[in-house]
């Protein structure tokens, strides 16, 4: 029989959830045993291969890309976990949330005390996607059937849910694992 | 600081012997004497009251009659309750907007008319209706407001406007409103003739206990909604410790779809007088508060002119009637726009001069109510049947109405149907009677009790009015074939997140979460997993709030889930697996393609 | 003199409480946590974020304001109160904007901590990313009203402790928030290091200057023992 497959994806998170990936440390030997990676920064596949069992999605959605490759796991995956507070809950990037776009991107592009541009325009290339007028959670997108709080989640956490889920069992963090920063 | 302003507020503060605990006339005398309490004027009236700045703002924030921003020496208020949107209101709403040239929430350009939405003023059966100061303009047009609108501009005091006729005493020189009673059933125990003056007689022929006791033997029940044993309340008022006792009438009628006390106000004062004192004598209190809602303010000189009629008669003030040492004072206080202060302890709150906070309980008002004195908090309509239960007799008042509810029940009937307006039944008439007698046999639904009651459909007419099956405090608003009951249920989520205190987390938040999930089902992004999370929600919100706000405001989305769930059904559109409906990429992109003037490739409409 | 004492049941089990105690009170003195936030031993009981809801005698009460009454029987710990105080966690959660990943208060939090203690992974409401506003203007005290919960203790401790009512709540429904006596801001006020409201906050919202992240993530209040465990040691 072959392995389950894992996916993941960066959307508007620091790869600070992937790090904490990477920190399972040698229980990555394990890990690779147990599951095949599929599309994933860490692998670099771009495109699903097949049918995935989980997808780990690191950050929330502040734009039109993220969005679009949300949706795309959430198609590709059977089980899609929100990984880290900004997929959570927004995170960082959300603390925009409560001022209107066209001032966050005047003051990013024409108005901050730093800024250099000669043009006078706000970059709007098509090559780049376009901001969403809020940061959303990913569950307020696509149905999310678990969440693993964290700045980022311990690699513990993560290694937790993953053997959980892979063995078929219920997801039920101990105390020390659920932690919001 | 401008020396008129601290002169004038001096002079206010004074009026009310600089007495932090009457905070609420210091802020609505400034309010009407300068269309605002500014900063400055707060700062002047903590130091006359010996109180803080940050009280006197959190007694004005909390109140929507009063405002810390500059408003117009003219203030229009339209009701947009939903009767009143049965009835046109948004015509009459777009035609103020458009003559005055200002949106809702606004002040027209030379600062003098300022044009708000306010919840149901008590004129439903007069709808479209809205307060002009304190004048109220019913039955209103497009034409009609275009009138006032040009009078206004013109400078006309808002009480000169011609605005229709009123009856009753609403032609007396001292309401002088064009408001009409519209007292279409008239009952045997309130709007019946009656033999002024002897209740209050035979009252004071008894033992202060022996009238406890007629009141018990009559179960006479409170008519506000609740529906508690009144004799006992008054018992355990009597009974408690303290050197003070207080009598308040809550005449705050503020649920939608309620105006009998506007009409009892205006045509029974008497009744109601003589009731206080009665109840005055049996809890052995010599004050007595009449806390009568802001949209009432028409009627604040008609009413103190019949106390001091009182007075002059002896039926108020010392030794009534030659009762040696029987001493009962009447004092009005005005509420000024906050539904949250019909509730007992909120509006005990509201005459201690602070915000309408309900208060923690235990300690029960009957033990520590107003200033920390054993308090009872009547109905209106409980006050009057007093009168008469001292009048008549215990057993002539349990004679009439049904088992275990005695007595009759005044009704503010209004919506779909023909003869909108105050009805007095004895306890136990069916809405199925009651919907021929209004002429609305067709109805699709009945709101029984307000939003705060119960929206009941066709099968459960035969259902009858009394504290075993339908109770209410007497609004019933009805709903006809055409009606959106679900835009309706929508209004009324809306009215209670507006007038929730704020106080506890589940009435704050959890109105606010359960209008904005039910507005995704209305918009057609629901799936049937939102049901139970509206149920799930309601519920949560009902058993953990800390008052009778919160723990009745879920109820229009509850009895129409359990009495009309198809209209939820039929709502609901397959939807994308494993999508969330809410999300809407095309809105979420709008406010970046506008800013950067270009059309998202990924995203094409 | 012996205080006359009442019995009461907890979830069946039988405590002991002296007369005119509340039930918050009597259970904490026999070991038995009940889950509060706006509640603080020495202040008037707020009764306002109804975390300590319970079933008294069928009855939804908060534990914090219900006196303990002879023979009572007390629900606490049952499915349906962990839910509905879940709920409760949830809301206060989604009402304000609250960052963890960046709060001084994270580790330490009331409001984080009785999170954690119910297992809340992420809160089932939507977020409504309210527009809160902050004030620096003091030299020593800071405000952040995006972590507010609206518990009334800097309220509470301010006026009857302090006696300098500070703080007073304006406004009303969703619109309410905390304001300082002032035209302007807590700079312009009395508020002084060493008062109580000073150290009442259970979030994030009023935060001591320059003392922020001064013990390390992992020997934090919270970090290894869920918030009530001092009371369920003692029994």
């Amino acid at each position: 029989m072959a392995k389950p497959k894992i996916a993941t994806a960066s959307l508007a998170g620091c790869f600070g959830c992937h790090m904490s990936v990477l920190d399972i440390d040698e229980r990555i030997l394990k890990l690779i045993e147990l599951v095949d990676f599929d599309k994933s920064p860490i692998d670099d596949i771009k495109k699903f291969t097949g049918r995935c069992l989980v997808g780990l999605i690191e950050g929330g959605c502040a734009n039109e890309e993220n969005v679009h490759n949300l949706k795309y796991f959430r198609e590709n995956c059977d089980i899609l976990i929100s990984v880290g507070d900004c997929a959570i809950n927004g995170g960082l990037p959300a603390m925009r949330n409560n001022i209107p776009l066209k001032e966050c991107l005047d003051e990013a592009y024409l108005n901050g005390p730093t800024v250099y541009n000669p043009s006078g325009k706000i970059p709007s290339d098509k090559e780049i996607p376009l901001c969403l007028d809020r940061v959303y959670p990913c569950h307020e997108v696509v149905k999310m059937d678990y969440h693993l709080p964290g700045c980022p989640p311990s690699a513990d956490t993560i290694w937790e849910a993953l053997v959980a889920l892979l063995n078929n069992k219920p997801l039920d963090l101990p105390y020390e694992l659920i932690k919001y920063d | 600081m401008s020396d008129s302003l601290q002169k004038k507020i001096q002079e206010i503060c004074q009026s009310s012997n600089n007495d932090r605990a009457r905070m609420m006339d210091i802020v609505q005398s400034v309010q009407k004497e300068f269309g605002c309490v500014s900063s400055e004027a707060m700062n002047l009236i903590a130091k006359a009251t010996k109180s803080h700045h940050v009280e006197v703002e959190s007694v004005v924030s909390f109140y929507s009659f009063l405002s810390k921003e500059q408003k117009g020496k003219t203030v229009i208020r339209l009701c947009n309750d939903t009767v009143d949107r049965m009835k046109g209101c948004q015509e009459v709403a777009k035609a103020l907007s458009s003559e005055l040239g200002v949106k809702f929430g606004e002040t027209t350009s030379d600062g003098k008319i300022t044009l708000e939405y306010t919840p149901c003023i008590g004129m439903c059966d007069q709808a479209p209706a809205a307060l002009i100061n304190d004048v109220v303009a019913p039955n209103l047009t497009a034409e009609k407001v275009k009138e006032i609108v040009k009078n206004l501009k013109k400078g006309v005091d808002p009480s000169k406007l011609s605005l229709g006729k009123g009856d009753g005493n609403n032609t007396d020189s001292l309401i002088g409103a064009a408001v009409r009673n519209n007292v279409l059933k008239v009952g045997d125990v309130i709007f019946a003739d009656n033999d002024s003056g002897k209740g209050l007689e035979n009252a004071l022929a008894l033992k202060p206990e022996e009238v406890i006791d007629m009141i018990k033997v009559a179960k006479l029940r409170g008519r506000g909604g609740a529906g508690f044993p009144t004799g006992l309340k008054w018992q355990f008022t009597r009974s408690a410790r303290g050197e003070q006792k207080f009598v308040i009438c809550n005449a705050d009628e503020g649920e939608p779809g309620t105006f009998k006390d506007r009409v009892l106000l205006t045509e029974k004062f008497d009744l109601l007088f003589e009731g206080m004192t009665i109840a005055g004598y049996a809890i052995g209190a010599s004050t007595g508060i009449i806390y009568v809602r802001g949209e009432y303010a028409y009627l604040l000189k008609f009413l103190k002119s019949k106390l001091k009629e009182r007075y002059d008669q002896r039926l108020l003030g010392k030794n009534i009637k030659g009762k040696s040492g029987f001493n009962f004072d009447i004092r009005i206080q005005m509420g000024s726009g906050a539904y949250i202060c019909g509730e007992e302890s909120a509006l005990i709150s509201s005459c201690e001069g602070l915000r309408g906070d309900p208060k923690t309980r235990p300690p029960f008002p009957a033990q520590r109510g107003y200033l920390a004195s054993p308090t009872s908090v009547n109905n209106v309509e409980t006050i009057c049947s007093v009168t008469r239960i001292l009048e008549k007799g215990s057993d002539w008042f349990l004679s009439i109405g049904s088992t275990n509810s005695s007595g009759t029940k005044i009704l503010s009937i209004s919506g779909y149907c023909k003869r909108p307006g105050v009805y007095e039944y004895p306890f136990g008439i069916s809405i199925t009677d009651l919907l021929n007698d209004v002429g609305a046999e067709d109805a699709k639904a009945v709101l029984v009790g307000g939003p705060s009651g119960q929206f009941i459909g066709k099968n459960e007419f035969s259902r009858i009015i009394c504290y075993n099956d339908l109770g209410t405090g007497g609004s019933i608003v009805i709903f006809g074939p055409k009606c959106d009951l679900l835009k309706a249920v929508d209004e009324y989520m809306e009215f209670f997140v507006e007038e929730s205190c704020g106080y506890c987390t589940p009435c704050r938040a959890g109105n606010i979460l359960l209008k904005k999930k039910l507005e995704e089902i209305l918009e057609g992004n629901g799936e049937s997993a939102d049901l139970d999370y509206l149920q799930s929600l309601g519920e949560g919100i009902k058993k953990t709030s800390r008052c009778g706000l919160g723990q009745t405001s879920p109820n229009p989305i509850l009895t129409t889930l359990k009495n009309f769930k198809p209209l939820y059904e039929a709502l609901m559109k397959p939807q994308e697996k494993g999508m969330q409906p809410t999300f809407d990429i095309r809105a979420a992109l709008g406010d970046a393609e506008k800013a950067q003037m270009r059309k998202s490739v990924l995203y094409k409409n | 003199m012996s205080e006359k004492t009442v019995i009461i049941k907890i979830d069946g089990i039988e405590i002991k409480a002296k007369a005119g105690q509340t039930i918050m009170q009597a259970a904490d003195e026999a070991g038995v946590y009940i889950p509060r936030l706006c509640y603080l031993k020495d202040l008037t009981p707020h009764g306002s974020c109804r975390v300590c809801t319970v079933k008294v005698n069928g009855r939804y009460q908060t534990a914090c304001t219900e006196p303990a009454v002879d023979g009572m029987e007390v629900e606490n710990k049952t499915q349906e109160l962990e839910g509905l105080r879940r709920d409760i966690i949830d809301m206060l959660f989604v009402e304000g904007n609250h960052f963890c990943m960046f709060c001084e208060k994270s580790g330490n939090c009331d409001l984080q901590a009785e999170a954690y203690r119910l297992g809340i992974c992420a809160p089932k409401f939507p977020y409504l990313f309210p527009d809160r506003d902050i004030d620096g203007t003091h030299p020593d005290i800071f405000i952040d009203r995006n972590r507010c919960i609206l518990c009334g203790r800097c309220v509470n401790a301010s006026r009857d402790v302090d006696g300098k009512t500070v703080f007073e709540f304006v406004g009303r429904g969703s619109e309410k928030k905390v304001a300082v006596n002032a035209d302007a801001k807590l700079g312009d006020t009395n508020m002084a290091l060493t008062d109580k409201a000073a150290d009442v906050c259970p979030v994030g919202a009023i935060i001591k200057k320059r003392i922020g992240f001064a013990i390390p993530v992992g020997k934090r209040t919270y970090d290894q023992k869920p918030i009530g465990s001092e009371i369920e040691s003692k029994s």
